[in-house]
This record gives C-alpha cells, sequence and structure tokens, in this order.
C-alpha cells in the first residue's frame, strides 16, 4: 500500500470542528476578560502567582490546541519549545541583561524556527509515529541542557536563577500582581492572534488538511508548507510560554522541563476540548489544581486519586470543558425560548 | 486602713503588675507561623516522580513530630507539620515553598531535598527572611552563610567527605598515585574539589588521573581500563549506585586491587555491594555519619533502641533496614533542639540564631563522637565522619571520628 493510499484510508486523527465552534461568543468573553481583571486584586499573592502560572500553562496547551485541534498532528514534545523558550528569556536577562519583557519575542521567533525545522522531518510521519518523534524530542530536551558544552549559558544541572521584574513606572503594586497583568496582557494578545489564524486562509487550510490531507492538496493547499508551519506556530507560542514560565518561577533548570511536563499539557488540552481554544485555559486549571486536589485527599496515593479523577472527566465527558460549555449554551437557549 | 498604708499596698501592687507585664513583653515574641499553642514547620519532599524513594524521611518526621505533640510539645506548643509533594520538580517546589509562606504561612520551611529543588527556592525564601532550615542534599554550597544567612545545610557535605579521604591519603600513602573517576555533573565536581583542596600543593604530584563519565554512559568500563593502565595505585570512585556496582565489579575483573574509597552516597549494601559482588568489595573504604539500621552493633545501643521504639509507636510499617528512616529521625530531632533552644522567641531570625549556636548536640541517630556544631560562620552542622572498611558481608568502622569543614 502507498503511503497516499495508507493516508486516504486512515480514519481522522481529531474530530472536525466546525470554525465558529472554535470560540466563545462576545458576552462569554467579556465575562472571562473582566474576571481575570477583577478577581487577582483582592488574592494574596500566592493565589495571584498561581492564578499567573495558570494563564501560562493555558497559552502552552492552546499552542498545542492550534497543531493538534487545528492541524491534526499530534505532539508529546512542547516540553522541549517550553525549555527552549524558558532558557532562552533566563539566559538573556541574566547573561545579557536583556529587559524581561524583551526576551519574550526573541525566545517566540528563535522557537518558531526550531519547531518549523523540527516539522520538517516530522512531515513524514502522522498520527502516533509523529506522537513518538515528539516524544523522543521531549526525553532528550533536559539531558541536552545538561550537557557540559553549554554549562556556561546553562547553568548545567543547577539552572540557573531569574531576576524577578518590578512593577515599571513606580506603580504601587507588587511583583506578582504586576507580572499576572503582563502574563494577561500577552495571552490576550496571543489568544485573538490565534483566533484570527484560525479564522484566516491559513487556519481553513490547517483544518482541511485536518480533515483530509489529500482532498486539501488537491485544493491546491500547500500540505509541507502548512504542516511545518503549524508546527512553529506551536513552538513559537510555547517558547513564550515557556518565557514567561521561567520569569514567573525566577528558576529554570532541566529537572523542570521533563516528559511529565509535555503530558500535562497534552492531558490539559484534552481535559479543555481538543481543538476548542478556550478551553485551554480549563485545561490548564485542570493540571494546576488537580494535582493539589489530589495530594490534600490522600498524600501517599495522590498519583491514584489524580488518575481517578481524570478517569472520571474522560469517562463522563470526553470532549473536555467544550462538551460541559456546549450543553450549558444548550441549556441556556431553552431557558430563553421558555 | 489608713490613707497612706491604702497608697503603699496600691503602689506595691501597681509595681508588681508593671514588672509581670514587662516579663511577659521579654518573654513571648512571635513571628507568623508560631503562636502560644503552635509552631508551623513546613516541608517540601518528592512523594512522587523519580526521586520518590526519599519521601519516606519526611514520613519519619511526621511521626517524629506526632510524637513531640503526644509528649507535650516544644515547651508546651504542638508541632503542626505541614508537608507538600513537588515531585523532584523545581518549578513545583517554588510553588509549594509560596504556598507554606503566604498561604499556610510556616515559620520554617524545614528540610526540602534535593539540590536543584533547593536552589530553586533559595533566592525567594532568603529574601522573604524564611529560614531554609537542614536543607537535605550534600551540596557544599548551602554553607554560605555571608550571601545566604537563611539557608542552612545539615548533612556532612560532599566536599568534607573526599577532604577525609585526602587526609587519610597523605597520612599513610604519602607516595600515592592517585587515580579519579567522577561524574561529570556538580555533585561529581563538588566530590573532586574537595579531595584536591585536600590533598592541598600536592594534588598536582600525587593525581596521575581524573577520568569523568556521563550519566548516560551504559557502563564504565572503558574508564576504569583506563584507570588501572594508568598505573594508579588508589582509586577514588566517585560514583551514584549504578555505576559504583559496575565499577566494583570490573575492577575485580581486571585483577585491579588500589586502595579503593568508593563516597558515602554509595555505600548502601544492598543496592551497591550486593549486586557487585561481596567477595569483591572486600577492604573497600567509605565514611558514615549515621548509624546504619541493619548493624548488629547497634542492637543494645541506647539511641538505636530509643528509635526502635519510637517506631513501634509511632510508625510501625516502617523499613528498618532502611538509613533514611535514621535520617528523618536524626533530622526532626535537630529541628526539636533548636525549637527548644529558642524558648519563646521564636521569630524567624531567633530559630537562625539558635540553629546556629549549636554545641557539641550528640543525638541518638549519629555514631558516637560525632557532634554537631555550628556558628555564625559555619552553616555545616555535620561535618564529622568515621571511616569504614568493608569486611565480609558488612561495613566496619575503624579509626577515630575524623572532620572536615568546607564552605560554599
Amino acid at each position: 500500500m502507498s503511503a497516499v493510499e495508507e493516508a486516504a484510508n486512515e480514519a481522522p486523527a481529531v474530530e472536525a470542528v466546525p470554525k465558529r465552534a472554535m470560540t466563545l461568543g462576545y458576552g462569554t468573553s467579556l465575562v472571562v476578560l473582566a474576571l481575570l481583571i477583577i478577581v487577582p486584586m483582592f488574592l494574596k499573592n500566592f493565589f495571584v502567582f498561581q492564578l499567573t502560572m495558570l494563564l501560562i500553562y493555558a497559552l502552552a496547551v492552546l499552542a498545542l490546541n492550534i497543531l493538534t485541534g487545528g492541524s491534526g498532528q499530534f505532539s508529546l514534545g512542547q516540553s522541549a519549545f517550553y525549555a527552549v523558550g524558558a532558557y532562552t528569556s533566563a539566559i538573556l536577562m541574566e547573561h545579557m541583561g536583556v529587559n524581561y519583557a524583551l526576551t519574550l519575542p526573541v525566545a517566540g521567533i528563535i522557537c518558531f524556527g526550531f519547531g518549523f525545522l523540527f516539522g520538517q522531518p516530522a512531515l513524514r510521519l502522522s498520527g502516533i509515529y509523529l506522537a513518538l518523534a515528539t516524544f523522543a524530542l521531549a526525553v532528550a530536551m533536559p539531558q541536552l541542557l545538561k550537557l557540559g558544552f553549554f554549562e556556561h549559558w546553562t547553568g548545567g544541572v543547577q539552572g540557573l536563577v531569574v531576576t524577578k521584574p518590578d512593577a515599571p513606572f513606580g506603580l504601587p503594586i507588587s511583583q506578582d500582581r504586576w507580572l499576572y497583568y503582563f502574563t494577561l496582557v500577552v495571552s490576550i494578545g496571543i489568544y485573538i492572534a490565534s483566533v484570527n489564524l484560525l479564522k484566516s486562509r491559513s487556519g481553513r487550510a490547517f483544518m482541511a488538511i485536518r480533515d483530509n490531507e489529500i482532498a486539501a492538496s488537491a485544493m491546491g493547499v500547500d500540505v509541507a508548507l502548512y504542516k511545518t508551519l503549524a508546527f512553529g506556530v506551536s513552538a513559537g507560542i510555547t517558547g513564550v510560554a515557556g518565557g514567561l514560565g521561567a520569569i514567573a518561577v525566577q528558576f529554570v533548570a532541566p529537572d523542570g522541563y521533563t516528559i511529565t511536563l509535555a503530558i500535562s499539557l497534552f492531558l490539559g488540552m484534552v481535559v479543555g476540548g481538543v481543538g476548542w481554544l478556550p478551553g485551554s485555559i480549563v485545561g490548564s486549571a485542570f493540571i494546576i489544581f488537580v494535582p493539589n486536589i489530589a495530594e490534600h485527599i490522600s498524600k501517599g496515593l495522590s498519583g491514584a486519586v489524580f488518575g481517578v479523577l481524570l478517569f472520571l472527566v474522560i469517562f463522563l465527558v470526553p470532549h473536555g470543558a467544550r462538551q460541559v460549555a456546549m450543553v450549558a449554551q444548550q441549556m441556556l437557549g431553552k431557558l430563553k425560548k421558555n | 486602713m489608713s490613707a497612706i498604708k491604702k497608697l503603699a499596698v496600691l503602689s506595691a501592687a501597681l509595681g508588681l503588675l508593671t514588672v509581670s507585664t514587662s516579663g511577659v513583653l521579654a518573654q513571648k515574641k512571635y513571628d507568623t507561623g508560631a503562636t502560644d499553642t503552635e509552631i508551623k514547620i513546613g516541608n517540601i519532599m518528592p512523594y512522587s516522580g523519580p526521586a520518590s524513594a526519599y519521601g519516606v524521611i519526611a514520613k519519619t518526621e511526621e511521626a517524629y513530630f506526632r510524637k513531640v505533640n503526644a509528649e507535650g510539645g516544644i515547651n508546651g506548643r504542638k508541632i503542626n507539620f505541614i508537608s507538600y509533594d513537588d515531585a523532584y520538580s523545581p518549578p513545583k517546589t517554588v510553588e509549594q515553598a509560596r504556598k507554606l509562606v503566604e498561604s499556610d504561612e510556616a515559620l520554617v520551611v524545614f528540610n526540602p531535598l534535593g539540590t536543584p529543588p533547593n536552589t530553586a527556592i533559595q533566592k525567594y525564601l532568603n529574601t522573604k527572611k524564611v529560614p531554609q532550615l537542614f536543607v537535605a542534599t550534600g551540596a557544599t554550597k548551602w554553607n554560605d552563610p555571608k550571601n545566604f544567612p537563611w539557608t542552612m545545610g545539615w548533612q556532612p557535605n560532599y566536599q568534607s567527605e573526599t577532604q577525609i579521604y585526602a587526609k587519610y591519603v597523605l597520612k599513610n600513602k604519602p607516595d600515592a598515585k592517585i587515580g579519579i573517576l567522577y561524574q561529570n555533573d556538580d555533585y561529581g565536581k563538588d566530590y573532586l574539589k574537595g579531595f584536591k583542596d585536600g590533598l592541598g600543593a600536592k594534588a598536582a604530584s600525587l593525581i596521575v588521573l581524573e577520568e569523568s563519565y556521563e550519566v548516560s554512559e551504559p557502563t564504565i568500563d572503558s574508564h576504569i581500563v583506563k584507570l588501572k593502565a594508568s598505573g594508579a595505585d588508589v582509586f577514588v570512585n566517585i560514583t551514584t549506585p549504578k555505576f559504583a556496582a559496575q565499577a566494583i565489579k570490573k575492577n575485580a575483573e581486571l585483577g585491579w586491587k588500589p586502595l579503593h574509597f568508593l563516597n558515602s552516597v554509595s555505600g548502601s549494601i544492598g543496592s551497591v555491594i550486593k549486586p557487585a559482588g561481596f567477595e569483591n568489595a572486600q577492604e573497600i573504604i567509605s565514611s558514615q555519619y549515621l548509624k546504619d539500621p541493619a548493624d548488629a552493633e547497634w542492637k543494645n545501643d541506647a539511641g538505636m533502641k530509643a528509635w526502635n521504639e519510637f517506631l513501634d509507636k509511632y510508625y510501625p510499617e516502617a523499613n528498618r533496614a532502611d538509613a533514611f528512616v535514621v535520617y528523618g529521625y536524626t533530622v526532626a530531632q535537630t529541628l526539636e533542639h533548636v525549637l527548644k533552644s529558642s524558648g519563646d522567641n521564636l521569630t524567624r531570625e531567633n530559630v537562625m540564631k539558635q540553629a546556629a549556636s549549636l554545641k557539641d548536640l550528640e543525638l541518638g541517630g549519629l555514631l558516637p563522637g560525632v557532634k554537631i556544631n555550628t556558628s555564625a560562620t559555619d552553616f555545616a552542622p555535620i561535618s564529622q565522619m568515621q571511616l569504614v572498611k568493608f569486611k565480609g558481608e558488612t561495613w566496619e568502622r575503624f579509626g577515630e571520628i575524623l572532620s572536615g569543614d568546607a564552605g560554599g
């Protein structure tokens, strides 16, 4: 069987999601936004820090969502891109004294390049094979970061300590709060850009590839280009998230970016709903808070409790947060009719 | 009663009152995390993930503080021991440390485990002026009171250990030809530095070969062959358990019989010596500072008897051959001592001050003669160890207690 036939017979990796169902309505978006702006004003610094991490992981999940939900390619290697972004920001800040805000676009561009290049060989692979190839990348990354060759820059096993930025212009808010709002602005920017990307010509090309590669190429879509482009965009956004993560945590070390992180992000995407961008934040909340809840229930069996909770979610709402949102919408619709 | 007498009584009563209130004010001082009835102790430990074998340390500590509470607490205050899982992942450690300090409001962060996780929170805790007390890692950098006055180690650090080996070589084999094998990371380099510092000016002439290996290498056989070929008659083996077993086995295969020093990291009989073969490990020298619970010598020892009684009552499911259980017990006792001597002045500053003024403290789990000493300039509580030689199927202690003090 030739590769083409194989591709043609293969069931689509990801269920098709209609374009309009990928985002939230204006009203709901505004409510969520208002909550994200107002709530942190009344929280302790520690919770603000947790919310910052929530936004950062949401960005990383969003990036994976564009890749998998948008173009139908799997990746278990997002932790590698996250690590590259984090180290780029940390090295630029600590060794070269670059302003933290300026390190983010650099991290994004470097990761875009890295993802785009990785996307080239990945073109030959699809489905689970691609997942395995990216898995290899995630496993290799922490060891690469420990290499003596880079040690002068990366700090080896010890990692690098990053200085947390103060609020600019002498604003009377704490570092954590400032960093939260900074992250929020970056996240909203990336979210809007992503929504628009998927609504654009390129986005339609992504989805055409996802739904049927051969049909897409018959329609004149440059399959190779758009597949690698999806990888690049996804890696770039993950890199920005990694950079933000390094600034928020104030520390980068190889042990922070293992395969566990990649799997967490994958988990976040599934729980949030594959292909539904607003679900990213729900998925991110799941991977941050549910382990804490599990630990609270039983310290010795926290892993098992987490497993049970995850199982329940997958069993009851297989489409994740998107399914919950759709059910809620239908119920609201019924209420309006009555 | 005359007016004068009344006045006298009144003034006497007032006087008494002032004396007693000023006494109270001078006595009791608290920071967040301590009250009249409770002291909150925070802890971070990898209960899950690759390093989860260490989780038993915090479980022992938790059991020990239950014992302290059952016996009336410390100066009447109960210990509230809050321990979180970080899975040995530095970003998670930062989150948990912040939770302990800002949300649970613990007085100190006690015995967090691992070099990368502790590095991740060191700056934060020092900025917040929260004690990062008795960290569970052997890196030498925790002994740096000048730059990090809120961070203190506990166990003998790596450099102290190899300094002790170096002293032994200088004394007993002054014309040695030394071959060193070390793991190429911070742990290996830390040990290597201590050894060279210990040899001092003679390091250059005595060391004939320094070989390093990467953790990713499947086997270190070729390095051993090279070391043997160098003609070395002293072998300093700075390797983690898996590689240590390989090295011991390969030595025997090659028939190379140098004076063999094995770092204490790989001193475990169960995971290193036994797989390598008892007959291959005879005469290897290492060092210890805690009593080995599996050693029959301590059967009637008062300190280990108390340890066994404690386990019977508060932690019956513990594995009694596990050295980590002795570790957790002893480090918890050290904290108990520090909190006791802090009295009613439970400020973070005073706790740190008390931790830095331990004088010849001896505890049941430590080898006889090993004493805990700290000062304002010495943040390495345990710096004494005893050499041990492998004979038959156990380590035998020999010689006197040796000390090496290395700063970060």
